[in-house]
């Protein structure tokens, strides 16, 4: 068995459990030297409990962390930080108010008596970012810097504290192609210097360009590593899931029927600015259509929900649904006349995270006479059988059932539950704001066949999306959204994303195509 | 699955856990307060914790145990309905240290319906409710339409309350005596009815209904708040109140409801209380009765369960009468508050042991699944 070390860190037949789930299933990661390695699988498939172990944050029931071929024991997140491991969090974990520079050498600043050196930090950080060609601004403030450029802080911050192990968690998630693209380079320099990197990540593409090898998760279990050179996304997908995995939405032709929304000239006032968040907007969706707002975060797309669902109100413009005014409709009234919301933010207003799994299935019909009786008392096995229902019909997976706590379900889980609640509503319009956000190939595809099949059972859906290629696949009619107006309107198969992506940037717009 | 699994579970269910974290409290807290007095004296620390643990089990004859047993019960369902306040707030997302005010303006309004306008007891203590019920709304509506911090109104309104219950009070005081006149000679009707209770306990005549009906809202708290509907309302409200707003709930009115609900509870506590004859208000207090602020301890130390703040509430009650009977010759009269203090501070930590017992159980469950494997591999 003597053999030279060819292994950076290796964890071995990892077993984590927790009450009613194994997170981690005799799970064995083996990263070589100087690779980059994706780790590869569905939300709840147990990547994130088994970084924690790698950094001590749970320990293991069973196997082992070896470095360098050693055995090594991690208790907390020092003592990774001692071996050399670190790790960009999806959510970075910088400090807002202080300089690039000050987040970089935060923990192991170098001092004389007391007071701080930085000069001498200033010098490493500036060979670091000219060798790899990390670009920063080292006293620019963190709250001010863009998105990349925060990350790329964080890369500077492992480096400064030279790991050798780079641990990337879903980092393209809020990059633009463009950063995209960089970041891989990025990593690819960071390889072929020596480090060894292990890329978390649920978008095939990034790991076809990226990776030399891949490891494959399925609900906390080891399924494969395979290299990537004899793989190919759909391979990769049906590992990840199960099954084959259809990319493209299969959909008939759309048969559009009478006018379940129509929007006159909507404005909504922003919260953050002086003007409007949304600006004399029109629109109409039919039943039986998917149309889609496009556009780039923070267009107006959310102030524009807002306004329809009753969470703002409007400035000007009048919203009819089905032939009734409900411009000043109180939000239940609208609810309960046929509109169903799936939120864009879960936490925030889709579901009470502290309610049980079933009180958030019943969170927008409890007061119906089948959940309430006349005294105003819940009807608790009513609800206890319409959740399980449910949870059944949309495989919705949780540790205990119907009464599990929301705040312990995965992100998927979570989204599934809110779907299921607003389709089982029946209504007549569904407004859905990016319904997969944050999930994993598996859902996505579910959730569109979702929506089609809404659309086929004769409801008008509005959905609004931030992912181009949903765009594209499940709309039958796409607005574009560019500060607050609507610049555009389309059929997704006369354009292309390209031509789309002028518009939603503001460089093209067409003033026909907006009803008046 | 295994045999140990049925004890775990056992360990793991909610009532347990707190009723036991409840009882270490307690212990912590009999020991701190023992240690406390020791370094004081040592000569009678031992008596004095015992005559604290007593309280009337001090007086040997049955008909004394009675009746101070009845006195401990009246004061005690005053205080289980602060703490169905404080908890019924804390329920729905809202912290009321608001309930001693609530219970000042209970207690001004009862006296001042049974003592200057001679209302029978029921009115007065409508109006002691209803009263407390607007004082915890000014705080629900500042939070709900000005997103005032709950717990600075609360605190600030706990003072203009209590002046101005003392002011309002004023008017129905002695001539010679900062008290307010005695209910049974100015207006018998506005005492609350003993229906015989007072015989059970040797003639107490303080032991009304109002020691029934207290465990009798806790229960009615317990369904509201489980059961119904407005419970619903009012706890996802509580939780998160963009969802509330996005499922089309009044999320302001519930904030406001929740508020004057609390407070009710509060002004009924304290129309029981001062409605049963057992005491007059002294309208030159300085500071806010402890009342209400016991409340958020028995309200913790009941593990936020409703049934067991009747508990929580009844020790609470028992401990700090139980001072009183401190050999005063040892130790300073403030003594039996202090070591009162130190109990209910350790009351405080039930919310603490119930997560270091679910640590230590998902430790042990760990080391026996490894040891499982251990054995089977």
């Amino acid at each position: 068995m003597q053999r030279v070390e060819q292994y950076a860190i290796e964890m071995l037949n990892i077993t984590k459990r927790f009450p009613g789930i194994i997170a981690n299933d005799h799970i064995t990661l083996q990263l070589k030297k100087g690779e980059i390695h994706a780790l590869l699988g569905e939300n709840g498939a147990g990547k994130s409990t088994l970084m924690s172990v790698l950094f001590g944050l749970y320990q293991p029931e069973e196997g082992e962390i070896r470095k360098d071929g050693q055995q090594v024991q991690i208790n907390n997140p020092n003592d990774a930080n001692d071996l050399g491991i670190g790790m960009v969090h999806q959510h970075f974990k910088l400090v807002e108010c202080f300089s690039v520079l000050d987040n970089i050498i935060l923990g192991v600043e170098t001092t004389k008596g007391g007071f701080l050196k930085k000069d001498e930090a200033r010098k490493k950080v500036a060979a670091l970012s000219e060798k790899y060609g990390l670009l920063v601004d080292p006293d620019a403030l963190v709250e001010d810097i863009t998105v990349g450029m925060q990350q790329r802080t964080e890369i500077l911050k492992m480096l400064y504290r030279n790991n050798q192990i780079l641990i990337f968690d879903e980092p393209t998630a809020v990059l633009t192609p463009q950063e995209t693209k960089e970041l891989i380079s990025i990593m690819k320099n960071l390889a072929a210097e020596g480090k060894s990197i292990l890329f978390i990540t649920h978008k095939l593409a990034e790991i076809m360009q990226a990776a030399d090898r891949c490891s494959v998760l399925r609900k906390g279990k080891y399924i494969e590593t395979v290299d990537i050179k004899d793989s190919t996304p759909g391979k990769l997908s049906a590992m990840m899931v199960g099954r084959d995995v259809n990319f493209t939405v299969d959909k008939k032709r759309c048969r559009p029927q009478a006018v379940v929304l129509d929007v006159k000239g909507m404005t909504v006032a922003s919260k953050r600015r002086k003007d409007n968040a949304v600006n004399n907007v029109s629109f109409q969706v039919r039943r039986g259509e998917i149309v889609c707002i496009a556009g780039i975060d923070g267009n107006g797309q959310t102030e524009l929900v807002y306004g329809l669902s009753g969470l703002e109100p409007l400035k000007e413009g009048t919203i009819t649904m089905n032939g009734a005014d409900i411009t000043h409709m109180p939000i239940r009234k609208r609810l309960i006349s046929g509109m169903s919301h799936i939120p864009e933010d879960r936490h925030k207003h889709g579901l009470v995270l502290d309610y049980s799994l079933e009180d958030n299935i019943v969170l927008q019909r409890y007061f119906e006479p089948q959940f309430t009786n006349k005294m105003g008392f819940l009807r608790r096995k009513e609800i206890r059988k319409y959740a399980n229902r449910l949870i059944e019909q949309y495989d919705v997976r949780s540790g205990q059932g119907a009464v599990t706590k929301t705040r312990s379900m995965s992100g998927g889980n979570q989204q599934k539950a809110v779907i299921a609640r607003e389709i089982d509503k029946n209504p007549k319009l569904l407004i859905a704001v990016q319904p997969t956000r944050g999930l994993d190939v598996g859902a996505i595809e579910y959730i569109h066949k979702q929506l089609v099949a809404e659309r086929d059972a004769g409801k008008g859906i509005l959905l609004v999306s931030l992912e181009l290629d949903e765009v594209m696949d499940v709309s039958d009619r796409i607005l574009v959204m560019y500060e607050g107006e609507i610049v555009g309107e389309f059929e997704p198969d006369k354009v292309t994303a390209e031509e789309l992506g002028l518009y939603m940037s503001g460089s093209k717009r067409k003033e026909k195509g907006v009803d008046e | 699955m295994n045999k140990g699994s049925k004890k775990v579970n056992f360990l793991r269910n909610s009532g347990f856990q707190t009723v036991t974290a409840s009882l270490i409290c307690i212990v912590l807290g009999l020991l701190v307060g023992y240690v406390v007095l020791l370094i004081i004296n040592p000569k009678g620390a031992a008596e004095a914790i015992a005559a604290i643990l007593k309280n009337y089990l001090y007086y040997p004859s049955p008909t004394a145990v009675m009746k101070y047993l009845g006195t401990t019960l009246v004061k005690a369902s005053a205080l289980l309905m602060c703490s169905l306040s404080v908890l019924f707030a804390y329920k729905a997302g809202l912290f009321n240290i608001g309930a001693a005010g609530q219970y000042v303006v209970g207690a001004g309004a009862a006296l001042y319906f049974g003592l200057k306008l001679h209302m029978p007891w029921y009115v007065c203590i409508v109006a002691a409710a209803a009263a407390a019920a607007v004082t915890g709304g000014i705080s629900g509506a500042l939070k709900a339409y000005f997103n005032v911090n709950e717990v600075i109104s609360c605190i600030m309104l706990n003072w203009i309350s209590l002046y101005c219950v003392n002011m309002l009070l004023t008017r129905a005081k002695e001539q010679s005596a900062p008290y307010t006149r005695p209910l049974s000679s100015v207006n018998k009707g506005a005492l609350i009815p003993t229906f015989g209770l007072d015989k059970i306990f040797a003639n107490n005549g303080f032991v009304t209904i109002g020691v029934p009906l207290a465990i009798m809202t806790a229960f009615a708290v317990w369904v509201v708040l489980e059961k119904t509907k407005f419970g619903f309302e009012l706890k996802a409200t509580g939780m998160n109140k963009h969802a509330a707003q996005y499922c089309g709930m009044r999320y302001r009115r519930n904030i406001i409801l929740t508020m004057m609900t609390a407070g009710s509870l509060a002004g009924l506590g304290a129309g029981i209380f001062y409605l049963s004859g057992i005491e007059q208000w002294m309208v030159q207090q300085t500071s806010v009765p402890a009342m209400g602020f016991n409340g958020i301890a028995a309200a913790f130390l009941g593990g936020l369960n409703p049934i067991g703040t009747v508990f929580s509430s009844y020790f609470i009650q028992h401990i700090t009468s139980g001072g009183s009977y401190v050999d005063k010759t040892i130790y300073c009269a403030q003594i039996s508050d202090l070591i009162s203090a130190f109990i209910i501070y350790c009351c405080g930590l039930v919310l603490f042991f119930k997560i270091r017992l679910n640590r230590w159980l998902d430790d042990k469950e760990r080391h026996a699944a490894k040891t499982q494997k251990g054995g089977g591999a």
